[in-house]
């Protein structure tokens, strides 16, 4: 079955079968490894994107579901010119990952978390990260990270 | 994991849907796909044929008609969450709507697809049933209500028919006294046990509904406990009979005995909270 969508401003056309995952679809069609799996259960967020500037998570949606949708995955966040987006530079600054693996859905969860609030609380951050989980940090500094990210006046 | 095999269709209309339904009895509904691909996943659904009704438009709405809200079936948790309008007449759905999973989950899952996926552990299914909510089936022969007391059937099981889609949830203002406990492990978990009080007159005092999630094989009305506030017991009185009627499983989660306590523990304090009256979503 055709389906088309915009993935980090690229438009994509593509013949999938119905079953295909959606996360599937951005690593194993179009290549955009960053975008990780991390459990079968919808439980640990490694696999979030942005639908529409919303976070996700890819392994719960097929990708027939994004038919005529603008995707984000953590590839799409930084300038062309390779300048990091303020929440990429805050993990980045303050510690925010030691393995990584949870990164760049911790990423994507934490831009959609500042869009729709752009001054959480430091629970607020615990409450709208609580999707996505990181086996190494043990949360401190990716809170600090989103926190300082939100700080940070070139916030887009 | 991947899921079996499947056809999908896209449906752009309700009666669309209810046409593909009648015409391929091997179909399930999708709508934010939050309960139904995570089975699918696990094998544990085997659908032949996916009706997609994310596309259908105008059924994602809250519309103010007077004495109570109309919710359409698509309405997202989240929309639920932020709708003023649910804020300031039925606090308690939006806030229950705000304790659903976790944001993306919230960003994707409907009203329309917690109700009739008929799951004990889920949250709305009570609240709809505190609220006493009527909700509106189409099929073939038209749209016909269900009120939320004769909705859930059993286990995952519901009174919409296999030619029937959920269109709509009817819910009476709500502005008085509420409360919705949810006792879970992990942040982003199903409730090991929940509980739903509202204050029926919408001034805080009783009559008390009380829902409980997660103490039986449906979402329950705590029959006992609501005869007993309306009879003036106070909020631990009330609570001591939370678990009478009810059937809690055991699971990895929690023993029934474990829940049968939480059941009591949480009833209580729901009533505290519903019975000091008004309170906004914050
Ligand atoms: C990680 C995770 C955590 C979660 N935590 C919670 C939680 O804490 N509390 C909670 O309550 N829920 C939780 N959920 C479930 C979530 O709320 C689901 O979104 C919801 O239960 C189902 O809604 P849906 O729109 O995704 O339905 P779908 O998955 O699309 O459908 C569910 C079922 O309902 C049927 N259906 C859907 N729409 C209709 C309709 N309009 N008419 C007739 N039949 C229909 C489908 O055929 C299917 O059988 C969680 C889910 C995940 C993945
Ligand atoms: S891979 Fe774990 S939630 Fe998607
Ligand atoms: S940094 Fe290793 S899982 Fe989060």
């Amino acid at each position: 079955m055709k389906v088309r969508m915009t993935v980090n401003g690229v438009p994509y056309e593509d013949e999938v079968e119905p079953r295909l995952l959606l996360v599937q679809y951005i690593r194993g069609m179009l290549g955009l490894t960053g975008t990780n799996i991390g459990c079968d259960t919808s439980s640990c967020g490694s696999c979030t994107v942005l639908f529409g500037g919303e976070s996700v998570k890819s392994c719960t949606l097929l990708a027939v579901q994004g038919e005529g949708a603008e995707i984000t995955t953590i590839e799409g966040l930084a300038l062309p010119d390779g300048r990091l987006h303020p929440v990429q530079r805050a993990f980045r600054e303050n510690h925010g990952l030691q393995c990584g693996f949870c990164t760049p859905g911790m990423v994507m969860a934490a831009v959609s978390l500042l869009n729709e609030n752009p001054h959480p609380s430091a629970r607020e951050v615990r409450e709208g990260l609580e999707g996505n989980l990181c086996r190494c940090t043990g949360y401190h500094n990716i809170v600090e990270a989103v926190l300082a990210a939100a700080r940070s006046e070139d916030l887009s | 994991m991947i899921p079996a095999r499947f056809d999908y269709r896209r449906a752009g209309s309700v009666g669309e849907a209810v046409a593909l339904l009648s015409e391929f009895p091997g179909a399930k509904l999708l709508a934010g796909g939050h309960s139904l691909l995570p089975l699918m996943r696990l094998r544990l659904a085997v659908p032949s044929l996916l009706i997609d009704i994310g596309p259908v438009s105008g059924l994602s709405y809250v519309r103010d008609e007077g004495d109570h809200l109309s919710v359409g079936a698509l309405t997202r948790h989240r929309d639920l969450e932020l709708s003023e309008v649910v804020r300031r007449e039925a606090p308690v759905l939006s806030y229950a709507a705000g304790q659903v999973g976790d944001p993306q989950v919230r960003h994707r899952g409907t009203i329309g697809g917690s109700l009739a996926h008929g799951d004990p552990a889920s949250d709305l299914p009570a609240v709809v049933l505190a609220l006493d909510g009527t909700l509106v089936a189409e099929g073939p022969a038209g749209p016909r209500e269900i009120p939320a007391t004769d909705f859930f059937c059993g286990f995952l099981e519901t009174a919409i028919g296999p030619d029937e889609v959920l269109t709509e949830v009817r819910l009476p203002k709500a502005r008085g006294g509420w409360s919705f406990q949810k006792f879970n492990r992990r942040a982003q978990d199903w409730a090991t046990v929940g509980v739903v009080a509202v204050a029926g007159d919408g001034r805080g005092t009783g009559p008390f509904r009380v829902a409980l999630v997660n103490m039986g094989l449906t979402p329950l009305r705590a029959a006992a406990v609501e005869e007993a506030a309306a009879g003036g017991a106070g909020p631990a009185e009330a609570a001591s009979r939370a678990a009478e009627g009810t059937e809690p499983p055991s699971d990895l989660n929690a023993t029934a005995e474990f829940r049968r306590h939480l059941a009591s523990v949480l009833v209580r304090r729901a009533l505290e909270e519903a019975m000091a009256g008004e309170r906004t979503v914050a």
